[in-house]
């Protein structure tokens, strides 16, 4: 029969044990790569396998702007191929086509018809009223912010999810302070998007009305995407377009006409429409004729 | 009557005895003011995702409080060897079962009460309005479409041999509906013969216990459900009681107490 004290020093020894063993363990533990130890609390609880969530809180961000009018996996989600808040962003190529209105047919038999009278049954946006149709309440398409950020977190390495709240955020919201902070976010969570770039040098520029950071971002944004391999510039000859349209625009606004022209230049190239792009360029040189800033002819 | 109202009477006074209501009454409380704290983007107004977890908490909760509630209320008459001195009474199987259903039914809509007066004090801190209608609209369809499965369920007491069992079961059953009930004849359309046939044969069989779930119209705030298609979908929900509480009666009558 053992007695208590020797029961307590058989704990206090175990005790030690464990404790020299959590004293050898952890260093090693923190450095190791497969640890979940530093990240947040999905990385924690989740893993990896947190990314597959992501997309299904995006595409529950984009119910939200439907006022929960949305496809189910049995319905034809053509006209949803691509979410519509990211779409109304225009810096994703859509996929979607077909009937957006009415994609759930006309009544299959007098279940389903009776059953439409209790589930959002008409296509509505929120930032276009929603099922009110109110205008004024246009500024609930805060709701879809939630889903977003919670996307964000579950997959930070998915550039979209950055550039689209920050959309939203910044047009829609007026929230330019978080807007810049969320892509400051995604920025150090992918340091070489050109599309959070992009989408950073249109706040500087559009919200900020900064000429010079604008240019710089957006400059950065040019020389990482000339980085990618060739097969990835032609998949993504939109995004591009659109910085070095936008650089054009703004040199030309700064008086800088010729690299205004070098630039709009380097967007016909890679543009579906560079009819458009010739235009600009036209009205640059049309400018650059006028010396606008030239001293008055003086009377003889 | 008085003696279904009695019998209904100790059904409620067994939920609250118990502490399956309050556990989850306060674990839906502590979760959507956990979720209410989250600061996102600094917008206080956002108030649709509290309103979507709030709901789905209840929805959930309610499920479980009907369903265990009522599965175990004949086999543990039975278990304490009470339900045949309860039967040496005046009182006929059909009452027992009707009082039991009964009990059971309004158990359920006074813990509905407690969750949407809640929700709508959650709501309503954020939305500063309260649009008490629509609260009403979904509150009675959801105690109409509990009353169905706690039918269900007592219905299921008399067939199943354990509590566990029934209650397992009610649960996959209500599930399944709630989520593919809608899209059961998208589903047979796609299927070969028999599989066809009896796949709808199920689809007109099976009481939609999603049209009760109007969830989305109130997270979105969408207009108020036409009178006339809340009091069909009431009708409905109580032809389904009828149904199995009769299919219970029938099962209940020829079934050994002892």
């Amino acid at each position: 029969m053992l007695s208590s004290r020797t029961f307590f020093l058989l704990f206090f020894a175990l005790l030690v044990l464990c404790f020299g063993l959590a004293a050898a363990l952890v260093p090693e533990f923190q450095s190791w790569r497969g640890s979940r130890a530093q990240g947040d609390i999905f990385k924690v609880l989740m893993g990896d396998s947190r990314a597959l969530f992501a997309n299904h809180f995006y595409v529950k961000a984009d119910e939200y702007y439907h006022s929960g009018y949305y496809p189910s996996i049995f319905d034809n989600r053509a006209a949803f191929e691509t979410p519509h808040v990211g779409e109304d962003t225009g810096a994703i190529n859509s996929k979607n086509h077909g009937d957006e209105e009415g994609f759930l047919g006309s009544p299959r038999d007098w279940i389903d018809a009776f059953g439409r009278h209790f589930f959002p049954d008409r296509h509505t946006h929120l930032d276009e009223g929603g099922p009110a149709d109110d205008l004024s309440g246009s500024d609930n398409v805060r709701e879809i912010l939630p889903w977003l950020k919670l996307s964000a977190d579950l997959d930070p390495d998915n550039v979209q999810t950055y550039t689209v709240t920050a959309y939203w955020l910044r047009e829609r919201m007026h929230q330019t302070a978080e807007a810049e902070a969320f892509l400051h976010e995604g920025l150090r969570n992918n340091p070489d998007s050109y599309d959070i770039l992009f989408e950073l040098g249109r706040l500087y520029y559009e919200s900020y009305h900064d000429t010079v950071r604008a240019r710089n971002v957006w400059e950065v944004a040019v020389r990482k995407w000339l980085k990618l391999d060739p097969d990835a510039q032609k998949e993504n000859k939109l995004i591009f377009e659109q910085i070095t349209t936008h650089l054009g625009v703004l040199e030309g606004e700064a008086g800088n006409y010729d690299q205004a022209i070098n630039w709009l230049q380097a967007a016909k190239k890679v543009s579906q429409t560079p009819g458009a792009i010739q235009q600009q360029i036209d009205a640059v040189k049309v400018k650059m004729a006028v010396p606008t800033n030239a001293p008055a002819a003086l009377p003889h | 009557m008085n003696t279904i109202f009695a019998l209904a009477g100790v059904a409620i006074k067994e939920l609250y005895r118990r502490k399956d209501f309050y556990v989850l009454f306060i674990i839906t409380i502590l979760i959507c003011l956990v979720m209410a704290s989250v600061n996102i983007f600094n917008d206080a107004k956002i108030v649709r995702y509290l309103k979507e977890i709030s709901l789905l908490l209840i929805w959930i909760s309610s499920l479980v409080i009907a369903i265990t509630t009522t599965a175990r209320q004949i086999p543990a008459e039975r278990e304490n060897r009470t339900l045949l001195p309860l039967l040496a009474k005046p009182l006929t199987r059909m009452q027992l079962i009707l009082g039991k259903f009964l009990g059971c039914w309004i158990a359920c809509g006074l813990t509905l009460l407690c969750f949407y007066i809640f929700f709508g004090a959650l709501a309503a801190s954020r939305e500063h309005q309260l649009p008490l209608l629509n609260y009403f609209q979904a509150a009675t369809l959801h105690w109409f479409m509990l009353g169905v499965v706690v039918a269900l369920s007592l219905f299921g007491s008399l067939i199943f041999a354990a509590p566990s069992s029934n209650s397992t079961i009610c649960f996959v059953f209500v599930a399944g509906i709630l989520l593919v009930g809608r899209h059961l004849d998208q589903v047979a359309v796609t299927l070969a013969e028999p599989g066809r046939s009896i796949t709808y044969a199920i689809y007109y069989a099976i009481p939609h216990l999603e049209l009760f779930d109007v969830r989305d119209l109130i997270i979105h705030n969408w207009p108020l459900i036409g009178w006339k298609y809340f009091g069909l979908a009431i009708l409905y929900a109580l032809a389904y009681m009828a149904a199995l509480l009769i299919a219970a009666c029938l099962v209940f009558r020829r079934k050994a107490v002892n």
